[in-house]
């Protein structure tokens, strides 16, 4: 090795140990600062007036609820578009091939929108537009699905993971062998036949990974819920769609930012940054072990 | 080819059409937040009574003698009478951040993205990727708290500034969202890279420096520039780091160590509390429709680049040519 080359290996090794030094700083604090607050109570309990007493049930369930309606409403579109661009674009005639690049450049662009506008995007068309219209064709006096809710926060977040769903699953399709879909077709099965009982059953690992990656993505999001339907302090868990509803990631944002006592607040910041960081760590390690799954089957 | 006709039922005919619509939704969905967030804003540039006490639509842009200022400023002061409505320093405080972010996101990036595609062993590679996908999984809320809470008091003490709250923590918070970015997209571009082109500088009896730094950057170059317009606008777009980190003070000047305040964190801070329809709340979503533009406008530039790129890497492998004769080829162009 020449002196250059130890310059060049010291030199960017210098930059990734920097990187890794500062992801490892963040897991490490939070770790040390956030585990002696842990305990049953703090899981079960909703948080007192304070917000530093108690626990984080309500913000616990909030985050489970709108995740989980997000993913009913956002994955079913975002897989038949991933099988639509990967088994049927190809084969649409000539309109097919040119949908097919509109669609991606979209997607593509979805990815980038930030997650702030979604937020503006979520109040000005799910709330403003279809909740007031259906107050409006309803005759509701006072405003019931026009104004922020849980529903509406869903749905923001379902558009904002969508691109990670589509492109997943038309990776996963595309690594699907041909000789499958050959063998399938030559039998006699119709393409719909091919595509849900030979294809997407040899894809599924790569799909749920997308849907995985999706989940932690959506989970984490608090700029596209701040005006759609996150509450601040809301002990009593939403019991509608159309209820406000408490949230790990806009916790943390409300506490970090308007505690009255910063010190007296610091061990449960750190508890509830634990947990959402430990859902993110989960995540991430669920969607590899899908991936590498993946990978083998294919 | 048709061989004798397989019938398809009815509905699986209407499943596909289904299916074909869902496929739009993608571009419906950048169409409609397009529409809904600009509608919003719409007024402000039809209406003739829109921003009247600010002196029009220009008002926006333009310094103006504020009653109690020595001199024309600009200032976004929305809160008050008259409430100022100048976004000209929310712009400058965006720039500000986002620079100074790529300052410190590109090195780290390109130069982990070098270590780990030139010089680690193929074990440390696999691990390490796996960590920058984790870093690239946290939530921003988690980093702008990280900063807020903990680096901020460090750095302030470090190098004693005024304000433990600056566009400079910011920035180190927000190179956390952007350099994943900028790592990923760079390791990508340098590991396609023909390898022929490598051999060739190594054969010509270049050292593994010199064909890193004058072969296979230059050749990965196209990639790192989309990787770094990709991470432009991340870091533009990124919200509640530099809401939490940022100090949120609309303040003009380009000093790192004072406080800034972007459009994002502008957004995120007021929406909540103005009124619905007034000036203040369509100008708060013409920031926005700003912001999708913008990041629409790089989006499509990185694209662009990255499609082009994969578009001419293909090209070279379906080249019809045995190994060696291309292998001689490459060494060709290199040598000339």
């Amino acid at each position: 090795m020449s002196r250059g080359d130890r310059w060049l290996a010291w030199g960017s090794g210098l930059a990734l140990a920097i990187v890794l030094f500062a992801t490892s700083a963040l897991f490490g604090v939070t770790l040390f600062e956030g585990v002696p607050r842990l305990d049953l109570a703090f899981f079960v309990e909703a948080p007192d007036a304070s917000m530093v007493g108690g626990g984080i049930a309500p913000a616990l369930v909030g985050t489970a609820l709108v995740t989980l309606l997000m993913t009913v409403a956002g994955v079913p579109v975002g897989v038949a578009t991933g099988i639509w661009l990967a088994e049927y674009a190809p084969r649409a005639g000539r309109f097919g091939p040119r949908l097919a690049v509109l669609v991606r450049a979209a997607v593509a662009n979805l990815a980038g929108v930030p997650s702030i506008v979604f937020g503006l995007f979520g109040l000005g068309f799910f709330v403003l537009f279809v909740g007031r219209g259906l107050d409006h064709a309803l005759a509701e006096g006072a405003p019931v699905w026009g104004r922020p809710g849980l529903l509406w926060a869903s749905l923001t977040l379902a558009v904002l993971t969508l691109p990670v769903v589509i492109v997943t699953t038309e990776e996963a399709i595309r690594a699907v062998p041909d000789s499958l879909r050959e063998a399938a077709l030559g039998v006699g099965a119709t393409r719909l036949d091919t595509v849900f009982r030979v294809v997407l059953p040899r894809a599924a690992p790569g799909i749920w990974t997308g849907v995985v990656l999706a989940i932690g993505r959506g989970a984490g999001e608090v700029a596209p819920i701040l005006f759609t339907g996150a509450a601040n302090y809301l002990p009593e868990l939403p019991n509608d769609p159309r209820d406000m509803f408490m949230h790990l990631g806009y916790h943390v944002y409300a506490l970090s930012t308007q505690s009255p006592d910063v010190d007296a607040s610091r061990p449960t910041l750190f508890a509830t940054v634990l947990v959402l960081l430990a859902l993110a760590f989960l995540l991430n390690l669920v969607a590899s072990v899908l991936r590498s799954r993946a990978r083998r089957m294919a | 080819m048709k061989l004798g006709r397989v019938r398809t039922p009815w509905w699986h005919r209407a499943i596909e059409r289904l299916i074909a619509l869902f496929a739009s939704s993608a571009i419906l969905a950048v169409i409609a937040i397009g529409v809904f967030v600009f509608r919003q804003a719409w007024p402000l540039l039809i209406d003739d009574d829109a921003l009247t006490d600010q002196g029009g639509l220009a008002s926006l842009f333009r310094p103006r003698l504020w009653p109690g200022y020595d001199e024309p400023l600009h200032v976004w002061q929305p809160v008050g009478f008259p409430g100022k409505l100048d976004v000209i320093p929310l712009v400058v405080g965006t720039l500000k951040i986002t620079g100074l972010t790529m300052a410190i996101a590109i090195p780290l990036g390109v130069g982990g993205a070098v270590f780990l595609s030139e010089v680690a062993p193929r074990r440390v590679r696999e691990w390490v990727k796996a960590a920058v996908e984790l870093l690239a999984a946290v939530p921003s809320v988690v980093v702008g708290f990280f900063v807020l809470a903990i680096l901020a008091g460090g750095v302030q003490r470090a190098f004693d500034l005024t304000y433990r709250l600056n566009a400079f923590v910011a920035a180190i918070g927000l190179a956390f969202a952007v350099v994943p970015v900028v790592l990923t997209i760079t390791e990508d571009a340098l590991r396609t890279v023909p390898r022929e082109l490598v051999e060739a500088s190594l054969a010509l009896g270049a050292r593994r420096w010199q064909t890193t730094l004058g072969v296979t950057l230059p050749a990965a170059m196209p990639g790192i520039a989309a990787a770094v317009v990709l991470g432009f606008g991340r870091a533009i777009g990124e919200t509640m780091i530099v809401l939490m980190a940022s100090g949120n003070a609309p303040v003009m000047g380009l000093d790192p160590t004072s406080s800034a305040r972007t459009l994002t964190a502008t957004i995120a801070a007021e929406l909540g509390e103005v009124t619905p329809g007034s000036d203040h709340w369509r100008v708060l979503f013409l920031l926005g429709a700003l912001l999708f533009v913008v990041t629409f406008a790089l989006n499509e530039l990185g694209r662009w680049v990255v499609l082009r790129l994969r578009r001419k890497l293909r090209a070279e492998e379906v080249a019809p040519v045995s190994g060696r004769a291309r292998r001689a080829t490459a060494t060709a162009e290199v040598a000339s």
